[in-house]
């Protein structure tokens, strides 16, 4: 579970990215954050992954507190929320299953639970049988297929996707936004963050909107929808 | 979380592959680091070596005064044996002395018939610091009925001082020494860890702790530092017995005695291996501290 309460971020050269927003995501739901660029959103997802920590209020992500957590805690925090971003960030010069395989190997997984839980990730993104590919011998779809499955392959209750169909073409844009729909489907909870409005209106899902680092709508529905 | 010693061990050999020239030359520097360090504080430890066998044969010899009846003589014993740097000392009579010069000497039988009487009674002092030579010197021609006396202390001081500027020069040579090693495999390694940066990053983004990060570049330093250390200690071993034979073949240095280096190849050893394991992991943690930041 996600919830920010009066949440102010300033940063040390005095941009005010977020002025005491309020909001909760419950377990299992599918969440689309829009607003321009510039909005704060960037600065939700750096409170939810512990790379800053707010200014004033209270971030709890997944039972821990973002306000008070130690440096420690913060490699647990992102145990639980796995992050897709727009331009993948795969390492290119491993394979597939490598690239899987470095993410399970960081929580300390054993080679056997690779062999076994990477294929499985990698059948639930369509990728069967690729495990042997390098990134760049994969379409821009397929190589975010890669990044979703990277991020679900440590079992994580949230996804966090930032801007995950920016650098797609409308086709594939659908496709990942049907897998990550799929994958809440099965019980993860996810947040989408996005500028795209026609993605947004086709899946009828809870949409919180932002501007200038207030909270300007959040409901069912399309992306104008008002509060 | 276990400690996954494979996986680690991999990923150093193959940080240390993708950059072959570097680690290359960082093994480079480091050995010659190691030799410089090795020769100087072997050079001390042999001065010392032969300082101690100095002081073993080097002797103070005091003259008794030929006034003094025999019996006056060897009552000077206990006189010279309270003066605080005496280790021991031995009484030599005239007769002793006499005999000691004709068998040293007379190879001709021309001396055979020497008057005991032309010799003096004698001390032969051994000293536990040859360092505080002249003040014993000093403190023995002050015994009432003490002659004379004999002292090389040209020689003595001459070991003195190489010891000490040996030793000196190595305790300084080992610290900037240190610090350069340090250096550069820490730029080393740094260039391994700004080369991976984008998979630090993705491994702190998935919860991999600093550790976990740190470990693979921690073997890379440990790796360097070690074959360093193997091939300074061969290149050692090869220099010291050059020297070695050098020195049995001179006419003039083969005074010398020079500890053979299977005697001293244990803690040889053991000081390269600590200075290497030392730079190798103070190399990698001084190189990754900034890209933990994330």
């Amino acid at each position: 579970m996600i919830r920010f309460t009066d949440v102010v971020k300033t940063y040390e050269n005095g941009t005010d990215a977020l002025q005491g927003i309020s909001f909760g995501i419950e377990d299992g739901e599918f969440v689309f954050l829009v607003g321009p660029s510039g909005s704060g959103k960037s600065t939700i997802i750096k409170l939810l992954t512990g790379e800053v920590i707010p200014t004033s209020g209270r971030v709890m992500v997944n039972g821990f507190s973002m306000s008070i957590i130690s440096e420690r805690q913060i490699p647990l925090v992102r145990r639980t929320v796995g992050t897709i971003f727009q331009d993948f960030r795969l390492i290119l010069n491993k394979t597939v299953f490598e690239n899987l395989a470095l993410a399970m190997r960081a929580v300390g997984a054993s080679r056997k639970e690779l062999q076994s839980r990477i294929p499985y990730v990698l059948e639930l993104v369509g990728l069967a049988g690729m495990e042997r590919r390098y990134p760049d011998e994969l379409s821009g779809g397929e190589q975010q297929r890669v990044a979703i499955a990277r991020a679900l392959v440590n079992n994580p209750s949230t996804i966090v996707a930032d801007e995950p169909t920016g650098n797609l073409d409308p086709a594939r844009s659908l496709e990942i936004m049907t897998l990550l729909e799929r994958i809440n489907a099965l019980g993860t909870t996810v947040m989408v963050v996005t500028h795209e409005k026609g993605l947004v209106n086709h899946f009828d899902k809870r949409v919180i909107m932002i501007e200038d680092g207030v909270i300007v709508g959040d409901g069912m529905g399309t992306y104008e929808v008002k509060a | 979380m276990r400690h996954n010693f494979g996986f680690f061990f991999r990923e150093g050999v193959n940080n240390m592959g993708s950059h072959g020239f570097m680690s290359f030359a960082a093994i480079g520097i480091t050995v010659a680091c190691l030799l410089i360090m090795g020769t100087f504080s072997l050079v001390a430890y042999n001065a010392n070596e032969n300082l101690k066998d100095l002081q073993r044969e080097n002797a103070i010899l005091a003259f008794v005064d030929e006034y003094l009846s025999d019996e006056e003589a060897m009552a000077l014993q206990t006189e010279l044996e309270k003066i605080p740097n005496v280790a021991d000392c031995t009484f030599v009579s005239r007769e002793e002395a006499r005999d000691s010069y004709v068998e040293q000497y007379d190879d001709s039988n021309e001396y055979s018939d020497l008057d005991p009487a032309i010799f003096r009674h004698r001390y032969v002092i051994h000293l536990r610091d040859l360092e505080q030579m002249p003040q014993t010197d000093e403190a023995v021609r002050a015994v009432y009925g003490v002659a004379d006396t004999r002292a090389d202390k040209n020689i003595s001081e001459g070991f003195l001082t190489v010891r000490n500027i040996a030793g000196v020069i190595s305790i300084a040579l080992i610290a900037i020494l240190l610090i350069v090693s340090v250096f550069i495999i820490s730029n080393t390694i740094k260039l391994t860890t700004f080369d991976r940066k984008d998979e630090i990053a993705i491994m702190k983004m998935v919860g991999a702790t600093d550790g976990f990060i740190r470990w693979p570049f921690v073997y890379e330093g440990l790796l360097i530092g070690l074959i360093s250390a193997a091939a300074a200690f061969a290149l050692q071993w090869l220099l010291y017995r050059a020297i070695m034979q050098g020195v049995e073949n001179s006419d003039t240095l083969q005074l010398l005695h020079i500890v053979p280096f299977d005697q001293i190849q244990g803690p040889v050893a053991g000081f390269f291996l600590a200075v290497g394991i030392f730079v190798g992991i103070g190399g990698s943690l001084t190189a990754i501290r900034k890209f933990l930041r994330v």
